[in-house]
């Protein structure tokens, strides 16, 4: 029988040390409460960081973890997983150490399906160097090395995961635990490399980022929240969707002309409809939820099957064989 | 000694003679031959088979290819003139040789380029075709150097390789194109007779080789029996040569080139760690045929891993070492620039990973395919902060495996990552490798921490100052590990000034204490002193060796010392150096190891340099030697 796990068991000894009202202790939190859910021992879990406010979280886990270089989690768990299948491993990073410094990594990484799931905490600024722009960051941003605005166009997480042909990309919110919950489980039935953008408040360098998602007046107006098979609906009254005009999506409220069989449905597993809506940007209301899913051969399972194949044809590797492999001689 | 004038005077003299009786075998104690052509010729694998020949014949061997930077560069052109040097011999040899004996030349830019290096009297071969009006201007020539008498001072035998060749596969059906590149076989048919090597061995390799296309089996063939017997009948070549077997140790051999003995050496590892092998690496001239090479023994199980760059070749590595696996990363040059944090980080955490280095001509993109032994310091000091690292460095193509093997060994019993140099000489370059028996190989033991009483992945063994290993999917040991400071013994991150202090100690401790690894310091020459005595490292052992062995032969009180490990040193270089009146260190660079040696033990030692891509010539350091002693 299978020991019941509970939230302490995914709890360290390490006094969290995140600035006051940061957005990462109620990621951690909901982490921690939905681990014990997918009923793998902690020995068997890895969390795996770079460097960032978000890459501290591996120490506040009571699994294995690795707090690493500064963009280079992704990679750093490519070797881990490929070489030990068995093990779950997470990966925790931020906009500047997955989309700056990393980039490179996450794309490969996504591009490849290893079977490894991302958590990339997104407050569009740098928090851990003292607020200086991200590549999130919108254009304009007045920061420390931005006094006179930012002139360079952000990424978009959502897309950039879309454009390697990820195979689950999802966008979830901190303070929204029982969606983030949600995210965290769909993240892990996953096979292959989950990414979830987190959409996460920095209290000190960029407060209030998010509030059109997160206040609690406003947010209903601007979240989309995407359920596979349902129509696109939001608004605090449930009377707003999204409808195609020609190719291109519009915001309308629902009306005796304008009924739901009108609105887009969400469908997972199609990818030009998840770029579109990866696309929404105001006054188009910010999704929320699985953009993409789809199932496809991991990276990890095939180099091991390959593995299992070698020595299935050729029997296990002989030392001996292999050193005298090609011509040789004797000498007498 | 050469390939004697005798062969154009005994050919002018064999003119008049019946081609039916057999011609004289004349005795040579060594031959250096070097093939050159266009680098679609097909000049490595004549000069790879030839040597296959050779090691087969009982000759000791050194090879070393030429090739450019460019895969095809224009035809005809220098730029893609590609060559390969074999030095076989009655005797022991430690280098591919200086000057070619014998040169083959299969077109005018390969004359060109490769002309300057021949001793006088040397024989060249070449493919007389191939000498038309728009080649000879291509390789810059103003006239045929065949008929304008620049070429007096060398023998130049001229066979229309090109026309025999489209005759002996007449009536195959095979185009022009696919006939002319069986040329290369011909020029090898007709050397294995001039040296009377046997073909068998090159007719089961051809057979092999072109599984998939028999009517190449069936061309090749044809071709290379044809050049054996024009050997045979033409009145060009009086006589043909016989270099007696070598010497060596009994056992069973096989010819190997230092990037395959380095793969070979880390499989062996892992087989004996009984722990999986992972590479992770991205393609980088001249280390990648490790990854080739390791990438077909996926059975053992050998895990290879060809990452988006080198950052993630190596992070890879990390990842792979932390669950507990034989991880590696090889690269070259600019791909150790660009792993320093990675290594960085390995050092800190202490997790057990070899990075192999091929060192290639630098700074920057430099001469990628030409070595150079310019990477030792940044090995030493190229990471920030202080990260000591072990370095080992192999000596000849076979040494690889040995070098690898002791890497890896080093690496999990320290529980550090450890720089394993060799270079782009060693990489190509091949020798005959008597095969190790795996039973006799030095144990390497892995033993995973399980026990989670009192368990701290930072506590340490007594006499290593080595930690735990401790992998994931163990339990009760869940631990966090990571690059920011760590507390002693726990790991927990930590800044307290006296901790760092400590950690760092400790761990420059851990390193430095790999000393009781290293035997003694071995002295070729005089161990009680002596006027001289030569310092070297990596692939400059050959010529050091091989030189200093031509001096001490005339009474010379010169010695040779050659370092396989050089962080840290051996605990008596100091004192054995001491003993000579002079030390010279030999390096292709501008001076490393020599900083390093008079840096530590305050030895006025000098340099003997050469960045020019190119290994020392024997005669070249000869003479050096000779210098110094005069004085």
């Amino acid at each position: 029988m299978a020991t019941v796990l509970n939230r302490k068991d995914f709890v360290s000894d390490q006094e969290v040390r995140w600035c006051p009202g940061c957005g990462d202790y109620a990621i951690l939190a909901a982490v921690q409460k939905t681990m014990p859910e997918f009923g793998i021992a902690p020995e068997n879990t890895v969390f795996i960081s770079g460097i960032g406010c978000s890459s501290r979280f591996p120490y506040y886990m009571n699994t294995y973890g690795f707090h690493t270089i500064h963009g280079r989690a992704p990679a750093i768990a490519t070797g881990l997983k490929i070489s030990r299948p068995d093990l779950d491993v997470w990966v925790v990073t931020g906009d500047g150490d997955g989309l700056s410094i990393g980039g490179n990594h996450l794309i490969h990484t996504l591009r490849r399906n290893v079977d490894i799931k991302i958590l990339l905490f997104n407050n569009r600024i740098y928090g851990l160097t003292k607020g200086q722009y991200s590549p999130t960051s919108e254009v304009g941003k007045i920061t420390k090395s931005t006094p006179a605005g930012s002139v360079d166009f952000p990424f978009n997480p959502i897309t950039v995961a879309l454009g390697t042909h990820g195979t689950f990309v999802a966008r979830s919110i901190d303070i929204e635990q029982k969606h983030l919950g949600e995210m965290l489980k769909r993240a892990h039935a996953h096979r292959g490399t989950s990414f979830i953008e987190i959409l996460q408040n920095c209290s000190i360098f960029n407060e209030g980022a998010f509030n059109d998602v997160t206040d609690k007046a406003l947010k209903a107006d601007h979240q989309l929240v995407l359920e596979h098979g349902k129509p696109l609906i939001f608004g605090k009254n449930r009377d707003m969707g999204i409808r195609m005009n020609g190719m291109r999506p519009e915001a309308v409220r629902l009306s005796a002309t304008v009924t739901e069989k009108d609105l887009v449905v969400h469908d997972e597993t199609n990818l030009s409809l998840a770029f579109m809506l990866g696309h929404f940007e105001p006054p188009l209301p910010t999704p929320v939820g699985v953009f993409y899913a789809v199932s496809q051969p991991t990276y990890d399972g095939a180099v091991n099957q390959q593995l299992a194949d070698a020595k299935a044809k050729q029997g296990a590797g002989d030392l001996k064989e292999l050193l005298s492999k090609g011509d040789t001689w004797t000498v007498n | 000694m050469a390939v004697p004038p005798e062969a154009a005077e005994q050919a002018a003299e064999s003119h008049e003679s019946a081609a039916s009786a057999p011609k004289p075998h004349l005795k040579r104690d060594h031959v250096v031959i070097r093939f050159a052509g266009d680098s679609g010729d097909g000049m490595q694998l004549t000069g790879m088979q030839f040597t296959s020949e050779s090691a087969l014949a009982g000759n000791d061997i050194a090879t070393l290819p030429d090739y450019p930077a460019e895969i095809r560069a224009p035809q005809g052109t220098l730029a893609g003139v590609s060559g390969f040097q074999l030095n076989f011999s009655s005797n022991e040899v430690f280098t591919p040789g200086d000057e070619p004996n014998v040169l083959v030349a299969m077109n005018p830019a390969a004359l060109r380029t490769n002309v300057e290096d021949l001793q006088p009297n040397a024989v060249i071969i070449v493919d007389r075709e191939a000498f038309n009006e728009s080649n000879i201007k291509r390789a810059g020539y103003a006239s045929n150097p065949l008929t304008d008498h620049s070429l007096d001072k060398f023998q130049v035998i001229e066979v229309d390789v090109s026309k025999l060749t489209s005759l002996a596969v007449h009536g195959l059906g095979l185009n022009n194109r696919a006939a002319f590149r069986c040329r290369n076989m011909f020029v090898l048919g007709m050397l294995s007779w001039l040296f009377q090597r046997p073909i068998d061995s090159t007719i089961v390799s051809l057979k092999n080789r072109f599984k998939k296309a028999p009517e190449l089996i069936e061309a090749n063939i044809r071709v290379l029996t044809a050049g054996y017997n024009y050997g045979e009948t033409t009145e060009m070549f009086a006589s043909s040569y016989e270099v007696p077997a070598a010497r060596i140790a009994p056992g069973l051999y096989r010819n190997i080139t230092g990037n395959s003995a380095t793969a070979l050496g880390f499989v062996a590892a892992a087989v004996k760690a009984g722990r999986p092998l992972f590479l992770g690496s991205y393609p980088i001239t001249p280390a990648s045929d490790i990854l080739h090479d390791l990438s077909g023994y996926k059975n053992f199980p050998v895990y290879t891993f060809q990452a988006e760059d080198e950052i993630a070749g190596v992070c890879s590595a990390i990842g792979a070492a932390f669950g507990g696996a034989i991880a590696i990363t090889t690269t070259s040059g600019p791909g150790m620039d660009l792993k320093a944090e990675a290594v960085g980080l390995a050092m800190k955490v202490e997790l057990p990973i070899v990075i192999t280095d091929v060192q290639r001509a630098g700074p920057s993109t430099g001469m990628p395919t030409k070595p150079e032994q310019a990477d030792l310091l940044q090995s030493m000091y190229g990471r920030h902060g202080e990260a000591p690292v072990p370095i080992i460095a192999a000596s000849t193509p076979a040494d690889c495996f040995d070098c690898a093997y002791e890497a890896v060994r080093i690496a999990v019993k320290y529980m550090t990552p450890v720089i394993l140099l060799t270079d782009g000489q060693l990489a190509n370059g091949a020798e005959p490798w008597l095969l190790p028996d795996p039973e006799q190989l030095a144990p390497i033991k892995v033993e995973f921490a399980t026990n989670p009483e009192g368990f701290l992945p930072y506590a340490r063994d007594a006499e290593t100052l080595s930690r735990p290993w401790a992998v994931p999917g163990t339990k009760g040991l869940e631990h966090r590990i990571g690059g920011l400071s760590g507390e002693n013994l726990t790991g927990n991150v930590s800044h307290s000034p006296a901790n760092n202090e400590l950690m760092v100690r400790t761990r420059a401790r851990k390193i430095a204490g790999i000393v009781r690894e290293i035997p003694p310091t071995e002295v070729f020459g005089d161990a009680g002193g002596g006027d001289l005595v030569v310092l070297g490292w990596g692939s400059s052992f050959g010529p050091i060796r091989e030189a200093v062995k031509h001096v001490r032969a005339k009474g010379k009180k010169v010695s040779h010392v050659h370092l396989r490990y050089l962080n840290p040193l051996p605990r008596d270089l100091g004192e054995t150096l001491k003993r000579f009146k002079q030390v010279m260190v030999a390096e292709m660079n501008m001076g490393q190891l020599l900083k390093l040696i008079r840096a530590e033990y305050l030895i006025d030692a000098f340099g003997f340099n050469k960045i020019q891509g190119r290994p020392f010539k024997v005669s070249e350091m000869e003479n050096r030697i000779n210098r110094v002693l005069e004085g």
